[in-house]
């Protein structure tokens, strides 16, 4: 398993990098803003802030259509970007990567394009318990369409799936598993490559929901050997906006549009159209070109960052930050992986997470309360909501320590 | 923004004892409140006598807002008309969404506690549950009551 790989003993110093994010200087409720709601959205490096603003003041033209100058600079910014991803995710040919308006689109589209096509009633569609809302509502409306079901795999009381229960669960019907990579709810990291394998072993396509494993931990889909991939931009510190679908090119070539309109065509007539090659046949209408821009300079920026160092900065973080919940009176942690990142939910006996996010807030302090938009997470333990705090590398033990003392004063706010 | 101007002590009262916490049994009116944004969920429970409410009650989980709020609602209402719950329920529409205090706070009793929410725009939907609900019950034929 990747994530179980001892981690380097990289020296990695978040300071050097904080000063980057200029929303980390704010104030908020006049105290120093402590920014721990990474997993909701990344806040944004000034390259690529600055990427954004250069594009629209030098560059900004539609792409793919003109033959002047500023559109020429405008398509080689986007399609440079598109490399950049490609080399990102070591992906085999730019072919391969589909820009959408972020993961949950990404979603949309193999379910209409390929799910939806291929499934006959009775068909199933594998997931499991601890997904994100988007990859399990764009699989129940093609149920709803083509009387596919889905088969959900269950999760234990630490957050990790049930062992054995995946690959019980691949059955002759099986069609598709869609499964996230890092869960958003409960920082589990699955073992993405090794149940692609036992799909893969049964003829069924695979897609991961990367978007909470992206800004964390170096991808490479070849190595992962997953039919589609799907992550957005904003989480790991790109506009928001934009997002990614990998595919298997082979894969991608059968599927038909998804929609249609400029860009994704070749010749139009009334009687018959020609769709365009890929990626541009499922790029149809002019595309988020500043915000490609800007996961491109957000791909430059984490080069230098050295995801692999801020890897095991941030493993080391989580630790602390889950060591340091525990201490808070009446605190229980929810998501207790053995392989985890980026996040620790939790809740505080006798106080609801929606009144501890108030009560933090006023310290500066952002976190996430609710339910992550993984309903049926809440569900399983049994919980309303949950309080979430989320990371980034350049969260330091002083936002955890700060995050602690603020919990500590919602007995006395709620007593 | 002092949170003692949120969690004032009739609310940190009301969410750690709440009043009318419970079914009944036989009652003429049952309906759910739920607010998908933060998870609260609660069943409001109704005993009419012709235009009175004889009593009412709530159970469910929710915010320190949310639950207090329903409390003292039930504690208000108990015995009121349902004409009087139209009232209030105005009442406490304008409290809780308007930008300028209400100039007869004084008329909502302990209700007034509620007036700090305004401040927490994310919060209004917490305080607000348990007012839509009982309008639902009363005017409405829905199962259940949704804040979104």
């Amino acid at each position: 398993m990747s994530s179980a790989r001892p981690l380097p003993n990289v020296a990695f110093d978040p300071l050097r990098w904080r000063g980057d994010f200029p929303i980390l200087a704010e104030q908020v409720h006049g105290k120093p803003l402590v920014y721990l709601d990474n997993a909701a959205t990344s806040q944004k490096p000034r390259a690529v802030i600055d990427a954004v603003s250069r594009y629209y003041e030098h560059h900004n033209a539609n792409v793919h259509r003109g033959v002047h100058k500023l559109s020429e600079l405008a398509t080689a910014d986007y399609e440079g970007a598109r490399e950049k991803v490609r080399a990102f995710i070591k992906a085999r040919s730019a072919r391969e990567v589909i820009y959408t308006r972020g993961t949950t689109e990404a979603i949309n589209l193999v379910a209409q394009s390929y799910a939806r096509p291929l499934l006959r009633a009775g068909d199933e569609i594998l997931l499991t318990q601890m997904e994100h809302h988007s990859n399990i509502v764009p699989w129940q409306l093609v149920t709803g369409q083509t009387g596919a079901v889905l088969k959900v795999v269950p999760i234990t009381d630490a957050g990790e799936l049930e062992p054995g229960a995946f690959e019980r669960l691949l059955s002759p019907r099986t069609r598709i598993a869609v499964f996230g990579h890092v869960s958003n709810a409960l920082g589990t990291v699955n073992p993405v490559k090794e149940m692609t394998t036992l799909a893969h072993a049964r003829g069924v396509t695979v897609l991961v929901d990367g978007a909470q494993a992206v800004p964390h931990m170096p991808v490479d889909v070849q190595d992962l050997g997953c039919d589609f991939y799907a992550f957005s931009g904003h989480k790991m510190f790109a506009p928001t906006g934009i997002g990614i679908l990998y595919g298997k090119e082979k894969l991608l070539e059968a599927m038909p549009p998804w929609q249609g309109g400029g860009e994704m065509i070749r010749i139009v007539r009334f009687d018959q159209t020609t769709y365009n090659d890929l990626p541009h046949k499922f790029e149809a209408g002019t595309p988020d070109i500043a915000g490609a821009v800007g996961l491109g300079a957000a791909i430059d920026y984490l080069a230098q960052v050295d995801l692999v160092a801020a890897q095991a900065y941030e493993h080391g973080l989580l630790a602390y930050l889950s060591e340091q919940l525990t201490r808070v009176k009446g605190v229980h942690l929810i998501g207790t992986a053995k392989h985890k990142a980026g996040v620790q939910s939790f809740i505080m006996e006798g106080v609801h997470p929606h009144d501890l996010g108030t009560i933090v807030d006023q310290e500066g302090i952002a976190i996430r309360t609710g339910h992550h938009c993984a309903m049926p997470v809440m569900e399983r333990f049994e919980l309303p909501a949950t309080a979430r705090a989320s990371l980034a590398f350049y969260n330091t033990r002083e936002d955890v320590d700060a995050l602690v003392r603020a919990l500590g004063k919602a007995h006395e706010v709620l007593a | 923004m002092d949170l003692k101007d949120l969690y004032r002590d009739v609310i940190v009262d009301h969410n750690r004892s709440p009043r009318n916490f419970r079914k009944i049994a036989d009652a003429d009116k049952v309906l759910e409140g739920f607010n998908p944004l933060c998870g609260d969920k609660l069943t409001l429970y109704l005993k009419l006598d012709g235009e009175t409410i004889r009593d009412l009650s709530f159970e469910g989980s929710g915010c320190a807002i949310s639950v207090a709020s329903a409390s003292l609602m039930t504690e208000r209402l108990k015995g009121k008309t349902r004409s009087d719950a139209d009232d209030l329920f105005n009442q406490m529409h304008d409290l809780l969404t308007r930008s300028e205090q209400p100039a007869d706070l004084e008329s909502l009793g302990k209700l007034a506690a509620l007036a700090g929410v305004r401040e927490y725009p994310s919060r209004v939907k917490c305080a607000s549950l348990c007012w839509h609900t009982l309008k639902g019950a009363l005017h409405g034929d829905a199962a259940s009551v949704s804040t979104e």
